[in-house]
């Protein structure tokens, strides 16, 4: 059973804000959700291991080799704020405690 | 706020210190793990950055292959297994140091584990455990503006992302235990002993100073007698071997003391000040609130065990075994060896410098004064300066050969040094040739008189 207050730690680990009632909603519903998806732990044994591609691929890589153009203002003309070349973020942390 | 410590014998009478090390070595591959940017380091801010590092929607990821071979040999160069299958990660945090708001790394299933190494420190070497080598990606490097230039107070930010997705393998120690009272020299030969390795092994420069390689410093003590581990703390980036030695020690006497006094040693991250202590960060995060899972945009790696063997070929002779042999082979005591192996690249310049044809004592001379103090004052490695081993070993020739003296020999290095050129130039155009030509010299002398006599 999910709990109220896991959904809140999860939220708040996600950067989501919920309201209390948005809160109740999620607890109950993911906990549906996550019911419905553990009933495929009936079928998987041990000795199958966990699918995390659909492909069977394996050893993707590419030689190292510089496939690059210079084009910053293009990568900082997305950005929200810019200051000097650099991306600008807000405050991240409010006063030491 | 000062810390009661406690006296580093008190603490040994008392306790056992256990170690843990976690380093960083960020890789020296042309382009960076994921994408085709370049990996320099000093360029303008975003200037090595793609829609890749930078994490925009709709870009893919793809393995650089010299990263994973890179990784290999250091694997196997800490004598790991290699696994025969393995994931990456996503290590997910809201940090703006990831565009991404993810960081690709690995996490239960580490491309090499279960490795070992010996670190010597004076007559006795120490066996260091090894957990794992992992891949994982760099940072990008974050400025912050206002306040007093930290992150508590400042205005705001300013990230530049030319160092985001350079390769970076995290090497994790299992706890290093045994090591009493010599645990502060341990931690930093060891981290030495990385340093030398990954250098021979050409991954990476490994230069402390420029963050090539970072380590943080987890310590506990557990009481005499006691079988249950102590609470830890960990020292993030302790940039410098002195630093680590110090750090370890710093902690030791501080946990020393809190747990004399019956208290307790809270578990959490603590940042190293050049001054010589340690102060208190956040509190440590579970591995939980990073909710990991196997990256979706990468496939699994399988290393070829015909591949591995074929990258165990290229291992260079073992840094441990290396410095054992040259110190026989060059007859130094302990203490004269000791005093090469502390400056960051002595050994591989006289190394060099006695393959060109110098003695190891005229080499060690050499690159231990004249020319560590240049490097010193112009603030780069000594493999920077612009002398090579081979010129250091002609200067020799010609001081052994009785062409110039030692104090000419100091202006021939100055001279070559100064872009002069070679040293029989540099002794040419400055005219610095002793003369020993007896003949030669009563004509001159002759002359000198006849000319004011």
């Amino acid at each position: 059973m999910l709990t109220r207050s896991e959904v809140a730690r999860l939220a708040a680990l996600a950067r989501i804000e919920l309201s209390d009632d948005e809160l109740d909603a999620m607890a109950s519903q993911l906990d549906v959700i996550l019911s419905a998806v553990a009933a495929v732990s009936e079928v998987a044994s041990q000795d199958i291991p966990p699918t995390s591609h659909a492909v069977p691929l394996t050893n993707v890589m590419r030689p190292d080799v510089l496939n690059w153009v210079p084009r910053s203002q293009a990568m900082l003309a997305g950005a929200p704020d810019v200051e000097n070349g650099r991306f600008r973020v807000p405050q991240i942390l409010q006063e030491e405690q | 706020m000062a810390d009661e410590l406690l006296s580093f014998d008190a603490v040994l009478e008392r306790f056992d210190p256990v170690l843990g090390l976690e380093v960083h070595v960020e890789l020296s591959t042309k382009s960076k793990m994921w994408c085709g940017c370049p990996t320099e380091f000093g360029n303008e801010p975003n200037s090595q950055v793609c829609p890749v590092c930078l994490g925009l929607p709709g870009s893919l990821p793809v393995v650089n292959a010299k990263a994973v071979e890179s990784a290999i040999r250091i694997g196997l160069s800490l004598n790991c297994q290699i696994a025969r299958w393995c994931r990456f990660a996503r290590k997910n945090y809201f940090y703006p140091d990831m565009p991404k708001d993810y960081q690709i790394s690995q996490y239960d299933e580490p491309l090499c584990f279960d490795g070992e190494i010996a670190v010597e420190v004076g007559e006795m070497a120490y066996q260091v455990p090894i957990e794992r080598v992992h891949m994982e990606e760099d940072a990008g490097k974050i400025t912050h503006i206002g306040g007093v230039g930290r992150i508590a107070n400042a205005d705001y930010s300013l990230l530049d992302y030319n160092r985001a997705g350079v390769p970076l393998m995290e090497i994790v120690t299992k706890t290093i235990h045994d090591t009493g009272a010599a645990a502060p020299e341990v931690a930093a030969g060891y981290v030495a002993l990385l340093r030398d390795m990954v250098r021979a092994l050409a991954v990476s420069q490994g230069r402390m100073e420029r963050g090539n390689l970072r380590c943080d410093v987890n310590v506990s003590l557990m009481p005499k007698g006691a079988s249950e581990l102590g609470i830890r703390s960990e020292t993030k980036n302790v940039n410098s071997l002195r630093a680590v030695a110090d750090a370890v020690r710093y902690e030791m006497r501080r946990q020393g003391a809190i747990l004399s006094a019956g208290g307790r040693v809270v578990q959490e991250t603590r940042h190293w000040n050049e001054a010589g202590y340690t102060t208190a960060g956040r509190s440590k995060e579970t591995a939980e609130d990073y909710r990991y899972f196997p990256e979706p945009d990468l496939v699994p790696l399988a290393a070829d065990p015909a591949w591995v063997e074929q990258l165990r070929a290229t291992l260079p002779e073992h840094p441990g075994k290396r410095r054992a042999r040259l110190r026989t082979e060059w007859g130094f005591t302990q203490r004269e060896f000791g005093d090469i192996l502390a400056v960051p690249g002595a050994l591989d310049t006289i190394a060099d410098t006695v393959l060109a044809g110098a003695t190891p004592i005229a080499a060690r001379k050499w690159w231990l004064t004249e020319l560590a103090r240049r490097a010193n004052e112009w603030g780069v490695a000594l493999d920077e300066l612009p002398i090579t081993a081979k010129q250091v070993a002609e200067v020799q020739a010609l001081l052994d050969t009785g062409q110039i003296n030692d104090k000419l020999a100091r202006q021939v290095i100055e001279g070559v040094l100064a872009g002069e050129g070679d040293p029989a130039a540099v002794v040419q155009h400055r005219g610095l040739t002793v003369v020993s030509d007896t003949g030669a010299l009563e004509v001159a002398v002759d002359g000198a008189i006849a000319a004011d006599p």
